[in-house]
């Protein structure tokens, strides 16, 4: 080992490299501590203004309230402006989030097993087809799939059909991609035992193939529970009678809708808001970290 | 046939996604190519064939400086982005203590930055007599006024997507884990400094990792929308007016769907066509470790 040869050969030069050891290590520390503040300030500041009275939220820097009042909460859970409120709205954005996670989980795993662990005629055209998908970008497909929706009578539909239905068909292909990339890592022997043992394909993937990719699952339902939950562009197109409203639509509303003085009631109607997702990430944070490496480090 | 559905049992399970291609991708892809040659409206259906929605998007000044403006947005951002994603995830990967909380710290903004919540919050830090205001005017200065102001307030557009750089960090993260120890070690005894060491041995290997992020940070700085529509919607003076804005506007507040489409696939071409130099100058950066 380097080290060894160092120590033996003069000490000084051993305490040198250490001290300089140091100094790399403090030059980090103060470089993750700086940037850390520049992400992590403007949130905790978002937390602290909930609580504050109006005239206090812009009048100093300081995140804890001198005055804490619920003001803003208070406020922020009053139904205002017909039969909408922010817990109408987070139980709205349940009501298409949790069917979406379910359906995008289901069909995209079954796809990723088709594509995965099978050779069928057009494979060879279709796998890069589902591929070249990921970077179809959305904005093309907006207009024409309003179009679409509108022809079919579902633009404002009391059960978000334009919203849930795509996802019953494999429509965010990023998962699918990311399951086949997690497929790629689990051995074949369990399956082909399965198969010895006379299952056929569809009890090979329930009792063989979904158990071992279970994590990778999990992380796919994970994301698509964040991003539909923030999703803004959907329900904007899409949903048009107040009380159904999604509570990230309900949130830019609430804003307008203010003159720009209440701005603890705007806060902590936007911090109701990404709770659910806020506690998810915290319970779950592995996962992002290896879902989303996993999707890039392979791509 | 029974013997062809054997072979091909694969097939039936891919089925749920073709049909879903077919019906909300490809259908909905063409046809919007068809109607950017249209006067297609909602209301009053199609009217008028021909090129007048490329020619308008071209000619009038509005659009080309809705191009223009898209052009710097993505330009700003997605290098900044790759590049502070990348630094950050260079420190973090020295086995220091505490490396999982500042993980966690960086991750944050990326994965709630998408929401209306963090928009609003955003208002809120810039506004006039906001936050930002007033941090600056404490340190003695003289603040702008960031959202009317036309040169800052494309700044902050960008800035917001900036402060997202988190889950590309992530994606650069498990790259730089996936260097193998003994390069560094073999470099270090040759006395390489730190940074040569970075460019020279962990750049390289990375290259296809910092390809791949990349393309979808273009992809997906082209087509922003929630941030200016909901900061500035578009102002001031439609200086934060990206692309993305002026297709809702012609769509869904005139629904005039031909002209919407027409920019639409203005904007599709132009990203196809980094896309397309992106993956040709792959030959030249972007190294692959299987082909030696």
């Amino acid at each position: 080992m380097a080290k060894t040869v160092v120590k033996d050969a003069s000490y000084d030069i051993n305490a040198k490299v250490r001290r300089r050891n140091q100094i790399n290590s403090a030059i980090r520390y103060i470089v993750l501590i700086v940037v850390g503040i520049f992400m992590v300030y403007p949130l905790v500041w978002m937390i602290g203004a909930t609580f504050k009275p109006n005239n206090e939220i812009f009048a100093g820097l300081n995140i804890f309230p001198m005055h804490p009042t619920l003001e803003g909460y208070q406020n922020a859970v009053k139904s205002y402006g017909g039969n909408i409120n922010i817990w109408k709205a987070l139980i709205n954005t349940f009501t298409i989030v949790i069917p979406k996670v379910i359906f995008t989980v289901v069909s995209a795993t079954i796809t990723a097993y088709g594509f995965g662990r099978f050779n069928f005629v057009g494979k060879k055209l279709l796998y890069p087809i589902m591929i070249s998908t990921l970077f179809l970008p959305q904005v093309v497909l907006n207009v024409p799939q309003y179009i679409l929706y509108n022809k079919l009578g579902w633009i404002g539909s009391d059960l978000y059909l334009p919203l849930i239905v795509p996802s019953l068909f494999a429509c965010d292909t990023y998962f699918i991609f990311m399951l086949v990339q997690f497929l790629h890592n689990v051995p074949h022997e369990l399956e082909e035992a399965a198969k010895i043992d006379g299952c056929n394909v569809v009890q090979t993937l329930v009792k063989v193939v979904v158990p071992m990719l279970m994590p990778s699952i999990i992380s796919c339902a994970l994301f698509q529970f964040m991003w539909s939950s923030n999703d803004f562009m959907g329900p904007l197109l899409y949903v048009n009678t107040p009380a159904k409203y999604p509570a990230s639509y309900f949130v830019k509303l609430s804003m307008d809708s203010d003159a720009g003085f209440a701005w603890n009631r705007v806060l902590a109607t936007s911090l109701i808001s990404i709770i659910p997702s806020i506690v998810i990430f915290f319970l779950a944070q592995d996962q992002f970290v290896e879902g989303i490496s996993a999707g890039g480090v392979k791509g | 046939m029974k013997k062809w559905a054997k072979n091909n049992i694969g097939f039936f399970f891919i089925i749920p996604w073709l049909i879903g291609f077919l019906v909300f991708k490809l259908y909905p892809f063409g046809s919007s190519l068809v109607y950017s040659f249209t006067d297609y409206n909602l209301f009053k259906g199609i009217r008028e064939t021909g090129l007048m929605n490329y020619l308008a998007v071209f000619e009038k000044r509005q659009y080309r400086e809705a191009l223009i403006i898209t052009f710097k947005y993505a330009f700003m951002t997605v290098p900044l982005k790759l590049v502070a994603a990348l630094f950050i995830a260079y420190i973090l990967n020295f086995k220091l203590k505490g490396v999982n909380l500042f993980r966690t710290a960086y991750y944050i903004p990326s994965i709630l930055g998408g929401s209306v919540a963090i928009s609003v919050l955003w208002r809120a830090l810039f506004k006039d007599d906001g936050l930002i205001q007033q941090m600056i005017r404490m340190l003695g200065g003289n603040p702008p006024s960031f959202m009317t102001d036309p040169n800052w307030a494309l700044f902050i557009i960008c800035l917001l997507r900036v402060w997202q750089f988190g889950s590309t960090m992530v994606i650069f993260l498990a790259a730089l884990k996936g260097v193998p120890e003994d390069l560094y070690e073999a470099a270090s005894i040759d006395g390489a400094r730190k940074m040569k060491q970075f460019f020279s041995i962990t750049v390289p290997l990375i290259t296809p990792v910092i390809f791949y992020n990349l393309i979808t940070q273009l992809v997906q700085a082209f087509q922003e929308f929630n941030g200016p529509f909901i900061i500035t919607n578009g102002g001031p003076r439609g200086k934060t007016t990206l692309m993305s804005i002026l297709i809702y506007n012609a769509a869904f507040q005139k629904y005039d769907m031909g002209l919407a489409s027409a920019m639409a696939w203005v904007l599709f071409v132009i990203l196809m066509i980094f896309t397309a130099i992106s993956f040709w100058s792959q030959k030249h950066w972007v190294y692959y470790a299987d082909e030696e």
